[in-house]
């Protein structure tokens, strides 16, 4: 994909550190986990009607990395995932602070441009979310609202996008027909490709296979697996087989007294052999959560 | 003993429930029985265009069709906008319990239901008088506008509430603006309710005559522009009926056209409503 337009900057009023760099986004061939941090949260924390349910989070994601967030329901790593693209806003009585970065940008910072941040930061949710439309139309809606006009032509983009999800096989003589038509599996597939469309740098999967049923859970977590490298990818998934599978670091999170907190991280290695913190012990073994 | 009795009661209870059901198609029924009965024979191409004539006893409604046309275009010319923008305005830019918002949708509620004559009164007062645009098609689709706003408004802001809250945090996570949302995946989702909102505010409006008698007037000639007074159906049936003397028989046939348009109306919203459930119902 060849885009025109030069790298739009979403800092719009922080002229002191630098400008997202890059645009389009880091393609690394290397195998990943370059130790480079792309997302930084510090003491960051998280209350829905000043009632806390995240606190003083400290970590860091790497480029390039596949990271799964895990821990049992209610500990926060919904509300994590939607602090990292601001989709907090959205909720009128979430407040989130503390500090957290995308590269040298503050995220949480009031004059961020939303939409650009956005568009760097694609998101799949645990049921897939395609517009009522046709196949076509979901990865056009994207593209022009971002204002972004392919040099090669519109319908070649799409079908890159179709390509790398998979899908393009399955849909290229129904592009046409309505979104809605297609199996659960092929919907999330869908979603990936039009978050993936926006060329973005972070992708966060809130348990994007749970709602499939095994064989399409199989596809999506082998196309999961192939966006390593390219994209640092933060999965929350229930399936620890599937963490351990996909994921080259993990992070445990758990409610302590009804305040979801950061237990453990890790490499997936350590987390999976050698945990230091007895719930992560606890956890993995299937003794708790 | 004990067995007897409860089917005793079962049965009871079955034919208290067909009764009262029944009990409400029979009026019904006999309601277009009777008027099929006097109005059917009356009824032809010629008397749905012909000019009125001898007060009404002879001749058509040709004059009347087009004024009533001509109101209820005007109210929903003016009353969708508005209606659409409340509708937006209420359902995504308030929350639930935010101030201004219960204040709008208390007032729709007390709106809805203050009878009509009063809204006449209203009309007359404000549309005829002090704006000065007398009896007239505009004062009455105007006044009619007022009058389904509530309705129209109470049925848009459903159909976008009843779009699940997903489609609005993943359009937000692709980075696409709140204007983009509503303009390109909101509003083409409820266009159907949208439409069936429309329906049921001209369905209300086609049927008004009390709003009308003190805006939009008696006048049962050809109407020339929005400012001549034009009759409404609905105001010609009640003319002929209790002030022209054996106008009965054009009563009867007048009124079989209004059921007539109103039925059509109604089917119409129902089979939309319906392709639009269906619709919803697709896996998500
Ligand atoms: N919109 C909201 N308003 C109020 N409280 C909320 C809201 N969303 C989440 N919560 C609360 O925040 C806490 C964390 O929720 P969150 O969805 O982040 O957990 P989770 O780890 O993703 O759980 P699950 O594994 O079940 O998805 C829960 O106690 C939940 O009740
Ligand atoms: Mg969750």
């Amino acid at each position: 994909m060849d885009y025109a337009e030069s790298t739009p900057d979403i800092r719009q009023a922080q002229d002191h550190s630098p400008a997202i760099q890059s645009w389009p986004p880091y393609q690394s061939t290397q195998l990943c986990c370059e130790p480079t941090a792309h997302i930084r949260a510090k003491n960051l924390s998280i209350a829905y009607h000043k009632h806390s349910v995240l606190q003083n989070v400290d970590l860091e994601i790497n480029k390039g990395c596949i990271t799964a967030l895990v821990g049992p329901s209610g500990c926060g790593k919904t509300s994590f995932l939607m602090s990292i693209n601001r989709l907090t806003d959205l909720i009128p009585t979430c407040r989130v602070s503390g500090q957290l970065h995308m590269n040298e940008v503050d995220i949480l910072a009031p004059t961020t441009n939303l939409l650009l941040l956005r568009r760097q930061i694609g998101m799949i949710f645990q049921k897939p979310t395609v517009f009522p439309f046709t196949i076509k139309k979901n990865l056009e809606i994207p593209l022009r609202e971002h204002g972004i006009h392919p040099k090669t032509s519109l319908a070649s983009t799409i079908e890159t996008a179709l390509q790398q999800v998979g899908l393009w096989d399955e849909v290229k003589d129904r592009l046409n027909h309505p979104a809605q038509a297609l199996s659960g599996g092929q919907q999330q597939r869908l979603c990936l490709a039009r978050a993936l469309v926006l060329a973005p740098q972070i992708l966060l999967l809130d348990e994007p296979c749970s709602a499939l049923d095994p064989i399409s859970s199989g596809v999506v977590e082998d196309l999961i697996v192939s966006l390593r490298g390219q994209y640092s990818v933060v999965i929350v998934t229930h399936n620890l087989a599937q963490a351990r599978r996909i994921s080259d670091h993990v992070a445990l999170f758990w409610s302590v007294d009804g305040v979801g907190q950061l237990i453990e991280t890790g490499s997936a290695q350590h987390m999976f052999e050698s945990p230091q913190h007895e719930l992560t012990a606890a956890y993995i073994s299937g003794a708790r959560g | 003993m004990r067995l007897l009795s409860k089917t005793i009661r079962e049965t009871g209870a079955t034919l208290l429930v067909w009764g009262t059901a029944t009990s409400i198609t029979i009026p019904f029924l006999w309601l277009i029985g009777d008027l099929l009965w006097h109005g059917w024979p009356q009824l032809s191409l010629n008397f749905v265009l012909a000019l009125p004539h001898n007060a009404g006893r002879e001749g058509g409604i040709g004059p009347i069709l087009v004024s009533t046309g001509l109101i209820v275009s005007v109210c929903m010319v003016v009353a969708l906008p508005i209606g659409l923008g409340t509708a937006l305005f209420l359902s995504e830019y308030t929350r639930n319990n935010h101030m201004y918002g219960r204040l709008i949708r208390g007032s729709l509620d007390v709106l809805a239901g203050v009878p009509s004559i009063v809204f006449g009164l209203f009309g007359n007062a404000f549309f005829c008088q002090t704006l000065g645009l007398g009896f007239s098609i505009l004062s009455g689709g105007l006044t009619l506008a007022c009058m389904v706003l509530p309705i129209l408004i109470r049925t848009v802001e459903e159909s976008f509430r009843a779009i699940s809250q997903d489609q609005r945090l993943s359009a937000a996570a692709l980075g696409i603006s709140k204007r983009a949302t509503i303009l390109l995946i909101l509003f083409p989702a409820a266009i159907p309710g949208l439409l069936v909102g429309c329906i049921l505010g001209l369905g209300r409006a086609m049927a008004e005559t009390a709003a009308l008698i003190f805006t939009s007037g008696y006048v049962d000639r050809m109407p020339e522009s929005l400012m001549d007074s034009g009759r409404a159906l609905s105001i010609h049936i009640y003319d002929l009926a209790m002030n022209v003397a054996g106008g009965n028989p054009n009563a009867y046939t007048t009124a079989l056209v209004l059921v007539g348009l109103l039925l059509t109306i109604n089917l119409f919203a129902s089979w939309i409503a319906d392709k639009w459930t269906t619709l919803n119902q697709l896996p998500t």
